[in-house]
């Protein structure tokens, strides 16, 4: 017996693969193997020397069939490493590519803004590119000959032979849609109204299209102090700052009166814009409580109504935020711009996650 | 609008610093853009006395001085023909800047002689041109004297600080100093000193006549005032008057124009002088009834029109009302005889005059923001009385025809409207006085603006000028609740929704986001079907910019060229916006544009470079109409715009009139027409058309799933080459609405052994089964009907 046992698992150590194993198997406890002969004589034997033998022979068999398993998984996985090691890769190798989109910051700021007033009860409101001369002028307070009007560098539509109207206009600010939502909501109102405005000037600093976002809140005891908080806690969370500081100016807009230039203080330290703090100031918006004639023109009765409208350049802001430098690439296009300005997909701007990351 | 410090003290007593007026201004909204003291460059400029000059042993005109400054007896190299000892000299040590050299001094050697500084001469400290020589200080200042203590003392007017500031259409009165003075005195930094114009006598009756037409004489010229002086002398001005001209960037001419400058800009009373020895007969003010030449004072010839308004004599057109005097009859050094006008011009005329005439002079510029109706006259006597002080002469008596316009209006102050307008909280005295400041009339509680203020027309406007005069800066922002308290709701409208969502998916998709111009060329917008007159703008920036964009592909198509110019060969690009249909306002209509060009990516190891494909854009074209909640069941239908390739494009549509999207490759002849390499593979959705969902709330339908196994099976049919793998997926899903989960092409094969015009489509049909499972025969007959239905459908076979 002890022959036996020994015989099998020095062959069952020394099998060098899984079919020497099986050759084994089959010789010591297949059907006709060894260990199964042996336990068939059993039945020959005496009872005493069944009680004897049996438990040993049982125990024979369960061990060697350990040791086959055992050195079936050995090597298992002796062949598992061997294959492994073959299987080395230069992991260095530049990964699959992926094309990797943006959103332009125009975009990014417009829903930035739009997220922030939301928040204050502003709703959206949009009006048409092409402007009535009525609703992009007179509506607003700027009649015929007004020198605003000439200094706005307005874009003129053609007009066809025989029309009498006077020439539509590309709209030169958003106001319109001040008016446009007053006739549709009347009052009380809060809209801001974001999009692409035009004016014919082109250099440096200016493009011939660009975008503003109009804010207008009209109630029955909104106040220009109102409005200065509002634009307050505009800037401070538009700037995801803790406290920013605003100084307003008097000025004149024929929309709105009293007007007021809102500048914002910050100091640019190395090129740097800092909000909040430092001695600069910063020209960013125009503002004031909406004229009477403009309630009127909106269809809103001016003695019963009151309230303020503020207009902001929108590229504006986003090279302020972001330090873009230049208005004319915003327009341009160019890959490497949209790559390094723009934003990516997933970067909804919010209140609860923040503004920008 | 400029002015110095010192013309502003004529008007102004006060104390305040040029920084302290500066900020007022900019604060009371007479916005200062820049302010040139200098008292601030000259600073370090200092006295020395010349004790010793030798000639440079190397240099004929150079000279080697001893000079003694405030840090002692310096060495200095001078090539000014007048240096030499005993004067006393203006002396810019080393490191300082010199700005009219634009150079800092440095220790250096000329010709092999140190030199510790330098004389300045006028021009190089920009005082003046004057560069003959280094400045000679008269009298004997201490050495060591800061130079700008010594001028501010003996010649204020060159170290006249200059403020320029910008005036916002409605304050005509700030284009005059005084306004600006009585700005500056409402808020309470100095005093407005007393104005008052003593009328001179006329010693003989003018003559030259002046006449208004009656047409003229409601509204575009309602008054015109003048007289002869006779006998004047009109030689150059007097120091004082040039220097103040030149500092607020004007050049002077001769005494008689220098003094209707003067008042252009000291009263915002603009004047003319015609020399009356050359003025045929009587003047009389008229519409010009033909198109006539004119030459201008300014030396340019100009055609007036109908519509403007002439200053004529018996020779013709001598002015023009308002804008722009005579060559011919322009006063020169010689002339004697002078006839002064000063009139009043319709402020909208003026506007279209200058406009028309593209023409730009002070006088238009005042006039069509508006003068001083009332200060016609008074302003005829200040200029007779200061032409008789500086010229010489006699006054004729004055001739004038019609009267000031009335300009009486009168608005109720409430003074409680500044608090609820604006919020803050004045007394009623207070604003009572910052009006009468201003110099409206108060009667009671009701305000009459004054004459030079037209730009007062309502409640509104008193509000304004006190809380400007006030200051704004003081105002203290107050919350504003929103008008539901609580959470708010959300604002976007559904459009507003689709577009945000469309947006941030074509870029989770891989495309960059441009922001292209609304306009675009003429060719370009013709090639999708725009270009037509309704959208072209009458006054284009430049002819790349002529007409507003049909689509949006122009745009993009332009940006992929300037990028493959670049270098940039493979790019996915996108536009959200609007595109014109229409040149009315609301001929708009918003659309996404994606365009993909080139390959999928660059070069790479992984071999899964490859073209752009019609496949590429299909895929985001239906991922953003999913997004945006278009449904997901659709025709592809064929015959979109002529700039699809024919047969390589689809719409998307919900029935042959919606379509919600059109995707395909770009025309080979659009691209060569806007010179892009292709090929270019684009799509374009129009977010408005998908329907909106009749949602009656965020539920889902509830999910429907079996246990039982589903089972799929694959069909390979052969069938013509035109056949369209949606037909054939379509019929084979008929077979069995209810069993048939999906059915989707998974192989196509055309020609080889299936001969021309055919190919072989193979599909895999998934069935479902809901309350069985399915037996072999169940499927077998599944099959056979399957077949069938393919077969009627596209004619093809069952591929053996």
């Amino acid at each position: 017996m002890d022959d036996l046992r020994t015989k099998y698992l020095e062959a069952i150590a020394g099998a060098g693969d899984e079919s020497a194993l099986e050759d084994l198997r089959l010789q010591a406890v297949g059907k006709k193997g060894e260990v199964s002969l042996k336990m068939r004589e059993l039945g020959k034997m005496t009872p005493e020397e069944r009680q004897v033998m049996g438990p040993k022979l049982n125990a024979l068999k369960d061990e060697i069939n350990s040791a086959l398993s055992a050195k079936k998984s050995a090597l298992a996985d002796a062949a598992l490493d061997e294959r492994l090691r073959t299987e080395w890769l230069d992991v260095t190798l530049p990964s699959r590519p992926r094309r990797q989109g943006t959103i332009h910051p125009v975009s990014q700021v417009t829903e930035e803004v739009t997220t922030i007033f939301a928040d204050m009860g502003f709703a959206v409101a949009e009006g048409p590119q092409v402007e009535d001369d009525w609703y992009n002028f007179d509506a607003l307070n700027i009649p015929a000959e007004h020198p605003t009007r000439t200094e706005m560098d307005t874009f003129y539509m053609h007009k066809a032979e025989g029309d009498d109207r006077p020439p539509h206009v590309l709209r030169t600010h958003t106001s319109p849609v001040q008016i446009r939502a007053m006739q549709e909501q009347g009052a009380p109102i809060r809209v801001i109204a974001p999009g692409r405005v035009y004016r014919a000037d082109y250099d440096q600093t200016h493009t011939p299209m660009f975008h503003q976002i109009e804010g207008l809140a009209i109630d029955r005891d909104i106040s220009m102090a109102n409005l200065k908080w509002c634009l307050e806690e505009f800037c401070r969370a538009f700037f995801e700052v803790d406290k920013v500081e605003l100084r307003f100016r008097a000025s004149h807009f024929p929309f709105t009166e009293p007007s007021a230039e809102v500048d914002l203080r910050c100091s640019w330290e190395g090129g740097t814009l800092k909000v909040g703090e430092g001695d600069d100031w910063m020209e960013i918006l125009g503002s004031g409580m909406v004229h009477p004639h403009v309630l009127r023109s909106g269809g809103i009765d001016p003695d019963q109504w009151q309230g303020f409208a503020f207009g902001i350049g929108i590229d504006r802001l986003a090279m302020l935020k972001y330090g873009i430098p230049d208005l004319r690439a915003f327009f341009d296009s160019d890959l490497r711009w949209l790559r390094h300005y723009g934003f990516a997909s997933l970067d909804v701007p919010s209140l609860a996650g923040g503004l920008s990351r | 609008m400029k002015f110095t410090m010192s013309w502003l003290r004529d008007h102004l007593d006060t104390t305040a610093s040029v920084d302290e007026i500066a900020e007022t201004l900019t604060d009371l909204g007479l916005e200062v853009e820049e302010v040139i003291n200098p008292l601030d460059t000259l600073k370090g400029f200092t006295v020395g006395f010349v004790k010793e000059a030798e000639k440079h042993p190397d240099a004929d005109r150079l000279r080697v001085c001893k000079v003694e400054t405030d840090a002692g007896l310096q060495q200095i190299i001078c090539g000014a023909p007048n240096a030499r000892a005993g004067i006393r000299v203006v002396v810019a040590k080393p490191g300082m800047y010199v700005p009219g050299i634009d150079t800092t001094i440095q220790v250096g050697k000329i010709r092999g002689i140190e030199s510790h500084g330098m004389m300045c001469s006028e021009r190089e400290m920009e005082l003046s041109d004057e560069h003959d020589g280094i400045i000679e200080l008269p009298g004997e200042p201490a050495i060591g004297t800061e130079f700008a203590d010594w001028l501010a003392e003996h010649q204020p007017e060159k170290v006249d600080p200059v403020i320029e500031i910008a005036i916002t259409p409605n304050r005509q009165d700030a284009l005059g100093i005084r306004g600006i003075a009585r700005d500056l005195a409402a808020r309470g930094l100095g005093t407005l000193k007393p104005y008052a114009v003593e009328p001179v006598a006329g010693s003989f009756e003018s003559p030259i006549k002046v006449t208004i037409a009656d047409d003229l004489k409601d509204k575009a010229c309602p008054h015109f005032t003048g007289r002869v002086i006779r006998g004047v002398k009109n030689g150059p001005s007097p120091a004082w008057l040039q220097a103040r001209l030149k500092a607020i960037g004007l050049r002077p001419i001769s005494a008689l124009v220098d003094i209707t400058n003067f008042f252009t800009f000291d009263q915002n009373r603009p004047l003319h002088v015609f020399d009356a020895d050359i003025v045929k007969g009587d003047l009389s003010v008229r519409w010009v009834d033909a198109p006539t030449e004119y030459e201008g004072l300014d030396d340019k010839t100009y055609t007036v029109e109908p519509g403007m308004m002439g200053i004529y004599d018996d020779a013709g057109l001598e002015s023009i009302g308002g804008c722009l005097g005579g060559a011919h009859t322009g006063c020169t050094e010689d002339t004697v005889n002078v006839f002064l006008e000063s009139a009043y011009w319709d402020p909208v005329t003026i506007a279209a005059t200058g406009r028309r005439l593209k023409l730009n002079s002070d006088a238009k510029y005042r006039f069509e923001r508006g003068v001083d109706p009332e200060f016609t006259l008074p302003g005829l006597e200040a200029a007779t009385k200061m032409i008789l002080e500086i010229c010489g002469g006699e006054a004729s008596e004055i001739v004038q025809d019609g009267a000031p316009v009335a300009y009486d209006r009168a608005y109720k102050l409430d003074t409680d409207r500044v608090a609820s307008l604006v919020g803050m909280d004045i007394p009623a005295e207070t604003q009572r006085k910052t009006l009468e400041d201003l110099g409206f009339t108060l009667k009671g509680d009701v305000a009459h603006p004054p004459s030079w203020r037209s730009d007062v027309k309502g409640e509104a406007d008193l509000v304004e000028e006190v809380a400007r005069i006030a200051s704004l800066t003081k105002l203290e922002g107050r919350p504003m609740p929103r008008p539901q308290a609580g959470v708010p709701k959300p604002v976007l409208t559904v459009t507003q929704q689709r577009e945000q969502a469309a947006r941030r998916t074509a870029a989770a998709l891989g495309y960059n986001e441009c922001v292209t111009y609304s306009f675009i060329d003429e060719a370009s917008a013709r090639l999708f079907g725009g270009g037509e007159d309704a959208t072209r703008l009458e006054n284009p920036i430049s002819s790349e910019m002529s007409h507003m964009r049909p689509a949006l592909l122009p745009g993009l198509l332009q940006a992929a060229a300037r990028n493959q110019a670049r270098g940039f060969a493979d790019m996915a690009l996108f536009e959200i916006g609007t595109a014109f249909h229409g040149g009315e306002p609301g001929e708009q209509h918003l659309l996404l544009s994606g365009l993909l060009v080139g390959h999928t990516g660059p070069r790479d190891v992984h071999g899964a470079r490859r073209p752009v494909d019609v496949f590429d854009v299909k895929a985001d074209a239906e991922a953003v109409l999913a997004a945006i909640g278009a449904p997901a069941k659709v025709q592809i239908l064929r015959g979109a715009q002529g700039w699809w390739h024919p047969g390589r494009h689809g719409k998307i549509c919900l029935g042959p009139k919606k379509v919600l999207g059109v995707f395909g490759e770009l025309h080979p002849k659009v691209l060569q027409e806007m010179d892009v390499k292709g090929p270019a593979m684009a799509f374009t959705i129009w977010p408005a058309e998908v329907p909106v969902k009749r949602s009656t709330g965020a539920t889902r339908a509830a999910l429907q799933i079996s246990d039982l196994q589903a089972v799929e099976r694959d069909f390979a049919f052969v069938v013509d080459a035109d056949v369209e793998a949606l037909t054939l997926v379509n019929a084979a899903a008929g077979a069995d609405k209810a069993l048939i989960e999906d059915v989707r092409v998974f192989d196509e094969f055309i020609g080889g052994a299936l001969g021309e015009g055919k190919k072989s489509l193979a599909i895999t049909v998934r069935l479902q089964p809901t309350d069985q499972t399915l037996t072999e025969k169940d499927i077998e007959a599944i099959g056979a009907k399957i077949v069938e239905k393919v077969t009627k459908a596209t004619g093809g076979t069952l591929r053996s």
